[in-house]
This record gives structure tokens, C-alpha cells and sequence, in this order.
């Protein structure tokens, strides 16, 4: 390609005869018009295998953290002036990686327990400059992943802190995706990050019986991120589909990295397929648009088509029973593949929820598994496992069950007690625009 | 966050008569399984010759059909890649590598548009 003489701004007549000051960083033959911009987006695509190639070194995500940070302002002192190096991930890898060593080394002096660590890292030294192995990055990458969802976190602070080493998120942005104060999330980050140092957790990915356990949570974690996005609990808006793309992300990098495991697929396949239909969620007033009403036309069926070949993986997989993110995405592929809501194959969705339930039992499965029901049989049966799950405790507050209950109460043209059911349900929607949506049900009911 | 289509855009008449080298092939191979591990990548292809191609015309109520290569073309959309990105820097971005990996004898040139959502 060649430069437009216009995009440069410092025109070089024979740039031949030029002495090159740093082999090392060979100048970007044609550097964008704002470097800065550039720097950041490279910072942002490169941070977290940074991270984890250099908390392997350090075995503390906190301090590798800082480290990446540290070669993040070492290219911002160095890139400007000698140009963007032509592989620039690389380069922020082996400055970060330097500084790593130079750490563990001053630590040697006072630690004999890391003395075995830095003469490890002695022999690998020459090395350091070459690329790192790709494979080496996804082992470090999954090693972050894994110490990031620890369960000796709790929820919350595993997903700020997913999102932030590996989402790429600044504290800002996910405070700004989750409605918390910026310094909540930061302080939120930082003692994530001393829990992980003074419990000793290991920067590791666990094998052998461990694993499955620690894999779920790990799943989970995306999975929640997901859900905040795709049915924000709180707030004016229904959707926040920036939480969304972010743990539809961080699905498609798991999926990759552990290729082998069917949840994995099964959870990206599920989260293709719901976020194939984020557009037609809601109307142009920002309302909330039932699945019955969504134009199909609209769903996005580039994902569709990845949500499907992802589950294909999943079912490849696995050997025996699917699980139950493989099953989700079953029912969510048996929605995509209904041209118009009256061809939704509800027999097969009911049939699916039952696998679920016995697989994963929760009360909010058995709701679910009633919707199923009430299309596939009528709301009389539905109404039944409704009215089973009156006593639930974990469904007291959740609007949903009133709202299920109201919708089939109408059905059977119980009209009062369907209104009485779209009230309370409203009472206890969080979410503005639902809340809208049930009063108008009400209303209707008339 | 955003999808970004990037076309290849490839003047047919000058493109390397041998056609793509395979370290050229090889590093386009290391890049592509790159982008879709950072989970950017939706799909990707490379497209036939224009001589392979055939444009369907709308004008003045009529259609009309030609068959390519479309000799009076300068430069031919030679391959497409749909990205899932942050913003347009991080399009760019990728973008640029992909262009990178080619000899230097290689003309190409990458439109990156963003797709109007909703």
C-alpha cells in the first residue's frame, strides 16, 4: 500500500538513506493519522493475553495487571516518536514480560521460595523476543479465565473482574453497564484481586474432578453478564446490549480455547441464537416486544447460523445426556427455525424443558416448562404446574409468575382473576418498561 | 457492539499472476484463526473471479444480465470478512493485519463499513 503523501506529517524525501534508530520497533510504513487512538485499541485488543502471558510469570493477576499497564505507558513514551512496531501485540508481550522478570528477579534477592522461578525464567530469557506460541496464550488465557471466575469470589466480583482482565472493560464502562458507582466497581476490582493473592489461589487451570465444577462457574459467569445485558433487572432501559456483544464475546474466545468441552458450545450456541433476536426485543419507543409479536424478519440469521453450528458442536461433544446450556440453546434454535409463532414446534419445547428440569430443576425451568405446555396442550395443564409452583419461595417476588399466571387465567377467560395477576406481577417488576407492559395487560383484560 | 463488514477490494488485471504464496497462505491461516479466537470474526471468504461472476441490472424498469469479468472495473471485491468489534478503531485494526500479512508486491485494499443495525 502505498502512503498518501497527505496522511503523512513529516514527509521523508529518501527514507532509505535514513539510519533506522531502533531495529526493534521498525516505524508502521503508514501510520494512521492519530496514533493515540491507535495505541489504545491496540492496548485494548492485546491487554488480556498480555495479562495472562505475564501473570504466569508473576502468578498474581493484580500485579501482571499492572505490569501490562506499566509496558502499555512504555509504548506510549516509545511508539510516538519511533513508530508502531510491525507486530505491536508482540512487542507490549516482551516489554511486559521484561519488566515481569525483573520483578521476580528483585524478589529473588529476599525470596528463596521464587529462587527455582527465576532461574526457570533465566533459561527461557533469550527467547523472550520471539513471538510467544499461540498455543502458550491459550493455555495462559484459559489459566486467567479460571482464576478470574474462582469461586472463592463471590458473583459479583467475578464478573467485574472477568470483564475487566478479559472483556477488555474499563472500570468506568462496566460501572456504567451494571448502574453502579464507579469507585463500587473499582473497589469491587481491587479486592477481587487481593482475595486472589492472599488466598493463594493458583493461577491454573484445574484438572481431573475440579474442573467440571470450576468450568460451571466460569459459564456462569458469562451466562450472568449475558442476562444483565439481555434483561437488565433494573433501569429504564429493557436491553443493554453492550453487556451483551461483551459476554457473547467472551463465549466465542471460550469456545475456542476449549474446543473439546460441550457446554461451552453449548453456551455460545445459546447465547448466538438469543442475541439473534436483540434487535426485534424491542419497539422504537423502547418498549419490551413479546416473542409473539417479534418480526422475524429481523432476527439476525448470520447468528442463528452460528448458534446452530455451535450446537452441532455441542451435541458432537458430548458423549451421553446433553447439559443443560445444550439444551437452552435447543429450545432457543426450536424458536429460530419457527418462521412465524404459530409454527413453533411447542410438543418439542415442552418435551426439552422436561429434559431440562430433570437435568437442572428450578422453579423458573418449571414456569418456562408451563408456557411450553399451555401451547403444546392447552392452559388448563399449564395452569396446573403453575399453581404447583405458588408456594415456591424462590418465585415470590418474581414477576413472572403472576405474569404466566395472568396470561393463562385470560386464556380460560377467567378475566377478573387474570387482571388481579397482571397487577401484582406489575408491582414487582423492577424494570420500568415490563412494568408498562404488564398495566397495559391489565388494562386490557376489560 | 457494532458488525463491520470489510470488503477486499483487488485490481484483477494486476494482481500477482501466481497468485497467493504459500507463506502468504500460511500467515493468513495464523491471522484468521487469531481473529476468530478473540471472537471477532463471523465469517470470511474469499470470492471467485469476476470472470466466474454475472451482474444483474436494474434501470428504467428493465433488467438486464451481463456476464463478468467485469473488464471495466478498476478494482473488483475479491473477498469479504464480517467482524464483530468494539468501535471502527478496533476494524481498522484487524484490518490492518490482514493486510500486512501479503508480500509486498501486493496491491489490496480493505473498504470497512459499519452495518446499520435495527
Amino acid at each position: 500500500m502505498t502512503p498518501q503523501p497527505t496522511m503523512d506529517p513529516h514527509p521523508d524525501p529518501n527514507p532509505d538513506a535514513r539510519p533506522d534508530p531502533n531495529p526493534d520497533a521498525r516505524p508502521d510504513p503508514n501510520p494512521g493519522p492519530n496514533p493515540d487512538t491507535d495505541l489504545e485499541t491496540v492496548f485494548r485488543i492485546e491487554s488480556p493475553r498480555v495479562i495472562a502471558g505475564v501473570a504466569r510469570i508473576v502468578k498474581d493477576v493484580g500485579i501482571a495487571e499492572e505490569l501490562a499497564q506499566d509496558a502499555l505507558v512504555a509504548a506510549l513514551e516509545r511508539w510516538p516518536r519511533d513508530g508502531v512496531p510491525d507486530n505491536p501485540g508482540a512487542w507490549l508481550m516482551a516489554t511486559a514480560k521484561h519488566r515481569a522478570i525483573d520483578l521476580v528477579r528483585r524478589r529473588e534477592r529476599y525470596a528463596r521460595k521464587l529462587a527455582e522461578v527465576g532461574r526457570d525464567l533465566e533459561a527461557a530469557g533469550p527467547y523472550l523476543d520471539q513471538p510467544s506460541d499461540p498455543d502458550d496464550i491459550d493455555d495462559d488465557l484459559l489459566r486467567l479465565v479460571f482464576t478470574a471466575c474462582h469461586p472463592v469470589l463471590n458473583a459479583e466480583a467475578r464478573i467485574a473482574l472477568t470483564l475487566r482482565l478479559l472483556g477488555g472493560l474499563t472500570t468506568a464502562e462496566i460501572a456504567r453497564a451494571f448502574l453502579a458507582p464507579e469507585p463500587t466497581i473499582a473497589q469491587r476490582i481491587v479486592r477481587a484481586k487481593r482475595t486472589l493473592a492472599t488466598k493463594n489461589v493458583a493461577f491454573e487451570v484445574p484438572y481431573g474432578p475440579d474442573r467440571e465444577a470450576r468450568l460451571d462457574s466460569v459459564l456462569e459467569v458469562i451466562y450472568l453478564i449475558f442476562n444483565e445485558g439481555y434483561a437488565a433487572t433494573a433501569g429504564d432501559d429493557l436491553l443493554r446490549p453492550a453487556l451483551c456483544e461483551d459476554a457473547l464475546r467472551l463465549a466465542r474466545v471460550l469456545a475456542q480455547l476449549m474446543p473439546k468441552e460441550p457446554e461451552v458450545h453449548g453456551l455460545a450456541a445459546l447465547l448466538e441464537l438469543q442475541a439473534s433476536r436483540a434487535a426485534t426485543r424491542t419497539g422504537p419507543s423502547g418498549a419490551p416486544v413479546l416473542l409473539r409479536d417479534q418480526d422475524r424478519r429481523r432476527w439476525n440469521r448470520l447468528l442463528i447460523a452460528r448458534g446452530f453450528t455451535a450446537l452441532g458442536r455441542a451435541t458432537a461433544a458430548a458423549h451421553g445426556a446433553p447439559g443443560p446450556y445444550a439444551l437452552q440453546a435447543a429450545i432457543a434454535a426450536c424458536h429460530a427455525q419457527a418462521y412465524a409463532y404459530e409454527e413453533t414446534d411447542w410438543p418439542r419445547i415442552a418435551t426439552l424443558y422436561g429434559l431440562l428440569a430433570a437435568r437442572a430443576p428450578s422453579p423458573v425451568v418449571e414456569l418456562n416448562r408451563a408456557v411450553a405446555v399451555s401451547m403444546a396442550e392447552g392452559p388448563a395443564p399449564a395452569l396446573e404446574i403453575v399453581d404447583a409452583l405458588a408456594a415456591e419461595p424462590a418465585l415470590r417476588d418474581y414477576h413472572l409468575l403472576p405474569s404466566v399466571r395472568g396470561d393463562l387465567l385470560h386464556r380460560l377467560g377467567r378475566t377478573e382473576e387474570a387482571r388481579a395477576e397482571f397487577v401484582r406481577a406489575a408491582g414487582l417488576a423492577r424494570n420500568e418498561r415490563e412494568r408498562a407492559l404488564l398495566l397495559a395487560r391489565a388494562e386490557e383484560g376489560d | 457492539m457494532p458488525r463491520y463488514l470489510s470488503l477486499v477490494q483487488i485490481d484483477e488485471k494486476n494482481a500477482p499472476a501466481e497468485g497467493p504464496s504459500p507463506e502468504l497462505m500460511q500467515r493468513m491461516g495464523e491471522l484468521l484463526e487469531e481473529i476468530t479466537k478473540a471472537g471477532v470474526m463471523l465469517d470470511t471468504a474469499g470470492l471467485t473471479p469476476t470472470a466466474q461472476g454475472t451482474r444483474v441490472h436494474w434501470e428504467g424498469g428493465k433488467i438486464s444480465v451481463t456476464d463478468g469479468p467485469f473488464t471495466e472495473s478498476k478494482e473488483v471485491v475479491g473477498g469479504y470478512a464480517l467482524m464483530q468489534c468494539k468501535d471502527m478503531a478496533e476494524a481498522v485494526e484487524w484490518t490492518k493485519r490482514f493486510l500486512k500479512v501479503h508480500e509486498e508486491h501486493w496491491t489490496v485494499t480493505c473498504e470497512v463499513r459499519e452495518i446499520m443495525e435495527g
